[in-house]
């Protein structure tokens, strides 16, 4: 499972560094080295970049796993150079922001739009596969998730747009309904389909979301 | 005031439905000139919403311009842009106005319009949004809560004869039959014979099925339909036929083809009636049906 995510265009990159003229550059050697989106050949790049731009980088830094609690201890080792800086400019995912903005009192800036947590089908092939809508419908769609995998996230069946086993937005992307029609028929589970499902409750779990464990 | 288009379902007759677009924008000219010249000819003037995810003048103040002209509407209405709450407000607000029938659809996807970074909704499908009509027809709403002053609708839903594979189609078919869909107008058919079959599974159904013709207005637009729009498929004989036919005569023959086979599926008794989607050519629709004999 890997946190998805891609570069933000350097432009859009630039003016959220509008200000801040000494910069710390933090990458991540999890989900973004994967990617090649914030592993220490990118940092290395945006290094680069921003010294073009005429930016002050005071350090940067590749934390193994930038969303643990680990970070911590990677941040107290750098304390000067960061503490040198104006702002933090984060390649990895959204996950490691937020892990990065608990210790730091300058702004944590990301570089990268995270997209999805997907999962590997093939090598090197990205799937979304669940959104944690928390109502898990995997037992009665054979395992295929409809939110995820439905572009419209249908949970009685096929809309009028499926297609030859495709899906209405794309032709090369299969239609969920159809991959759980055939999967619910080999397993001789259709009735499963035919039950209806009423409409969904999108506050399972109530916004702002968390969880306290005992 | 009951629905005129669920009396007509009830009589036997061969019912006729017809389509009309809202426009983008404010003028409504020539939504009223199509809804003039169809009020008197068909049962129920179905108003499109946002068809293909194109953002429109609203399927309700279409539906209001047909009830003002002393015409029947049928309010199609898509789960894509309105969560429940919507919904159920403009089911009400409908009802209130004179409204009498809704066709209920789960709506195209949003990146196929021309708002492509919008949200879609989709908080309820087609199927819930059935279930949603009689809940409110029952005094009650979706959160259970009662209501002062119910509504009253003709419920009607779509179904693809034509899609492949066919059967994950007919199972939410016999769910909105189930759900109480009183009445379904089919995507496009072409392939009468096709259609038979699929009748004479759809006939042990308590529910009433008007066939889709959609104008073939040339021979390209024909083989754009079988190669991009689900579910649309319009066999070689109808491709050679229009082919065969001089450019300026094809839209000539496509009347002539979609009066044969409303004729046929009449006079055979094949269905309960037809939905003509003109497609643009709404002008067309009388011709079309005095090439049908009607
Ligand atoms: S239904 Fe899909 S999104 Fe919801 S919990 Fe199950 S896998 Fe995740
Ligand atoms: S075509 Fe299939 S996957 Fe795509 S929106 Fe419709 S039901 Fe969902």
């Amino acid at each position: 499972m890997k946190s998805m995510t891609k570069q933000k265009p350097i432009e859009e990159i630039q003016q959220s560094l509008e200000g801040l003229d000494k910069v710390f550059i933090v990458g991540c050697g999890t989900c973004t080295t994967l990617t090649n989106t914030g592993g220490v050949e990118q940092v290395e790049e945006m290094k680069e970049k921003l010294q073009e731009m005429g930016k002050w980088l005071t350090g940067t830094l590749v934390i193994p796993t930038a969303c643990d609690d680990m970070t911590d201890v990677a941040m107290k080792e750098n304390e000067q150079a960061i503490r040198g800086a104006d702002c933090l400019l984060s390649m990895s995912c959204a996950l490691g922001v937020h892990r990065l903005s608990l210790y730091l009192d300058i702004p944590v800036i990301p570089a990268v739009d995270t997209l999805f947590i997907g999962v590997e089908e093939t090598p090197g092939y990205f799937r979304e596969a669940c959104a944690q809508c928390g109502q898990c419908f995997l037992g009665i769609t054979a395992g295929i998730c409809p939110i995820t995998a439905c572009h419209k996230g249908l949970v009685n069946g096929p809309c009028g747009g499926t297609n030859n086993g495709k899906c209405e937005v794309d032709k090369e992307k299969d239609c969920a309904w159809t991959l759980i029609y055939n999967r619910l028929k080999e397993q001789n589970r259709l009735h499963l389909m035919r039950q209806y499902q009423p409409p969904r409750n999108h506050h399972v779990t109530l916004q702002p979301k968390s969880m306290k464990i005992s | 005031m009951v629905s005129r288009f669920k009396e007509a379902l009830g009589s036997g007759k061969f019912v006729i439905t017809s389509e009309v677009a809202p426009p983008k924008g404010t003028n409504l000219e020539k939504m009223q000139h199509h809804i003039d010249l169809l009020k008197d000819k068909v049962d129920g003037i179905n108003i499109t919403d946002h068809q293909s995810s194109a953002m429109r003048f609203p399927s309700l103040g279409g539906c209001l311009a047909v009830l003002e002209s002393g015409g029947e509407a049928i309010m199609q209405m898509t789960c894509r842009d309105r969560n429940r709450i919507a919904l159920e407000a403009d089911l009400l607000f409908a009802y209130s106005r004179g409204v009498r029938n809704v066709l209920c659809l789960t709506g195209d996807a949003v990146v196929v319009g021309d708002h492509k970074e919008a949200m879609g909704v989709f908080d309820l499908d087609s199927l819930q949004l059935i279930n949603a009509v009689h809940a409110l027809a029952g005094g009650k709403d979706l959160g259970g809560n009662d209501l002062d002053g119910a509504v009253e609708f003709c419920v009607g839903a779509i179904v693809t004869p034509e899609a492949q594979p066919l059967e994950p189609q007919l199972i939410k078919f016999e769910k909105k039959v189930e759900a109480g869909a009183e009445f379904f107008q089919t995507q496009a058919i072409y392939d009468l014979d096709n259609f038979k079959r699929f009748m004479d599974y759809a006939r042990k159904f308590k529910t009433k099925i008007l066939a889709g013709i959609v104008l073939l207005s040339s021979a390209r637009m024909a083989k754009y339909m079988t190669a991009n729009v689900p579910g649309i498929f319009v066999p070689d004989d109808l491709l050679d036929e229009m082919s065969a036919a001089p450019k300026e005569e094809m839209l000539a023959k496509g009347i002539e083809i979609a009066g044969r086979t409303i004729a046929a599926l009449k006079n055979e008794t094949i269905c309960d009636g037809v939905h003509i989607m003109a497609i643009g050519r709404e002008e067309t629709v009388p011709d079309i049906l005095k090439a049908a004999g009607m």
